[in-house]
């Protein structure tokens, strides 16, 4: 499938439009989910967190340190590409399944546009972009989720929070995050689009593919999450 | 002209299409019919190159379409127009995107001359105020109609309708029948139809051919259907008990005339 993708397109306006779209549809469409999830990720892990270290020996502000590292590693790219997968990936899936069947894909084909590079590549390519910078916004919000739960409740002072934050940075771990959205992005589309693209049937496979897509990602940004931690860690 | 030599197509240990041949006549409607499952939609799918066929030759005005370099395919392609039986209609685009979309990708018209380009495609198939109307809310006829528009809005030399009637009332296939026929001697194009419908059949068949279980089993054109003595033609086309006695009696009419 990602063979067919590498020739000139046709009339480079229309494709640059189709990306714009699916930017549009991939980002905003799942802005409202990544928002709620976000928040509530970093609420719970500071709460969750409070509760685990209990020794008067540790320092409040270690669990804005926690929150921080957790957030960046794990939870933001992980947590919230597994929701991704089920958001835009079906989406993909069942949009590709649905043209297949409905013969749109077809009539494409038959107009002499090359279907791969029309419908597939623009909706890789937005992932790659989109998906990462939902991924920085999901990690902005956890750690706000997580400084609204820790000082509204008096967990921990505003004060303890900045200087947990602060403390001990490693940028490597923003970078990791980022190169594990960047894998599940394309882990996300290109599996979504594969299984939509060659649905054969009715409307009844369409949402099999559909399925099968969200769980064969999830599958993978598990693995690839796991490869990742291993390699570069 | 559109030359078939020796098609064959098979899927797995099932052969759907066995040595068709067959020499399309240039600026006429052609007829594939057949019943269901005799190979037409396969046949279609090898003609517009949706489909390779396992063996065999299709050429377009003398060039091989099936072993074509891909540049020049794809340059074919743009002439080819086609109405599919389920419209195939992008969902989420309206009656003018629609039509528009080969205007797009393949000219570099502005946006008032594609408009105007669109708003005569759409009258020349009795469409008006539909624009910006999106797939949803039109009727099948209606449907049929844009895919229609959208097929020949960039004046394609060959027109290929995949059973246009199917899913529509007899008075819309009647309209969609002529409007096929009508821009067919205007744009004085190549149509192949593929269908069961009999009123398509007797409506616009200059050249038909009829394919049975993969083969081409009888060639002619709508008068030779009703002399014809052709067993399983006579049983596809005159299937029911009142269309066999009107062939009798319309056999019997010319014969007295005949005589006479």
């Amino acid at each position: 499938m990602l063979g067919g993708m590498f020739t000139k397109p046709e009339n480079a306006r229309v494709y640059w439009k189709e990306f714009i779209h699916q930017c549009y549809e991939i980002g905003i469409g799942s802005m409202g989910i990544v928002v709620i999830i976000s928040l509530f990720l970093g609420a719970v892990t500071t709460v969750q967190t409070a509760y685990q270290l209990i020794s008067p020996l540790v320092q409040k502000y270690v669990i804005a340190q926690i929150i921080r590292d957790s957030t960046f590693l794990e939870l933001s790219p992980t947590v919230v590409c597994i929701v991704l997968a089920g958001v835009v990936g079906s989406k993909i899936a069942s949009e590709l399944g649905n043209m297949r069947v409905s013969e749109q894909i077809d009539a494409l084909e038959i107009m002499g546009i090359n279907t791969k590079i029309y419908l597939i590549l623009p909706k890789i390519i937005a992932s790659l972009i989109v998906i990462p910078c939902l991924i920085v916004i999901s990690m902005f919000l956890s750690i706000w989720g997580g400084y609204l739960a820790g000082t509204l409740t008096g967990i921990l002072s505003e004060q303890q929070f900045t200087q947990g934050l602060m403390r001990e940075f490693n940028v490597f771990n923003l970078t990791f995050g980022l190169i594990k959205s960047f894998t599940f992005a394309f882990i996300i589309s290109s599996i979504s689009a594969y299984f939509g693209y060659y649905v054969k049937g009715g409307a009844l496979e369409i949402g099999r593919a559909s399925t099968t897509s969200v769980v064969v990602s999830c599958v993978l940004i598990l693995c690839a999450d796991y490869g990742l931690a291993a390699l570069l860690l | 002209m559109i030359e078939l030599k020796h098609i064959n197509k098979s899927f797995g240990a099932k052969t759907v299409l066995e040595d068709v041949s067959w020499e399309m006549e240039s600026g006429k409607v052609n007829l594939i019919i057949g019943a269901s499952g005799s190979g037409k939609t396969v046949l279609m799918k090898c003609l517009v190159g949706l489909i390779n066929p396992d063996a065999g030759e299709i050429a377009y005005e003398g060039a091989d379409f099936v072993n074509m370099d891909p540049k020049d395919r794809k340059e074919l392609r743009t002439q080819i127009g086609m109405l599919f039986q389920g419209s195939a209609l992008f969902d989420s685009m309206t009656v003018e995107q629609n039509v528009m979309f080969p205007l797009d990708m393949f000219t570099n018209q502005t946006l008032n001359e594609k408009r105007q380009r669109v708003n005569e495609v759409l009258d020349r198939v009795n469409l008006k105020e539909t624009n910006k109307k999106f797939p949803a809310e039109l009727s099948g006829g209606m449907k049929k109609r844009v895919a229609l528009a959208r097929a020949i809005v960039l004046n394609p030399k060959y027109l290929f309708c995949d059973e246009p009637n199917s899913g529509l009332d007899p008075m819309t296939s009647l309209v969609i029948d002529k409007l096929i026929i009508e821009i067919t001697q205007e744009y004085n194009m190549t149509t192949v139809i593929n269908t069961h419908d009999m009123n398509t059949v007797m409506e616009s068949g200059d050249h038909i051919v009829f394919l049975f279980n993969g083969h081409k089993e009888w060639e002619g054109s709508k008068e030779d259907i009703i002399f014809s003595k052709n067993p399983n033609l006579n049983d596809f086309i005159f299937a029911s008990e009142f269309l066999r006695e009107a062939k009798n009696k319309r056999m019997m009419d010319a014969e007295a005339s005949r005589k006479d």
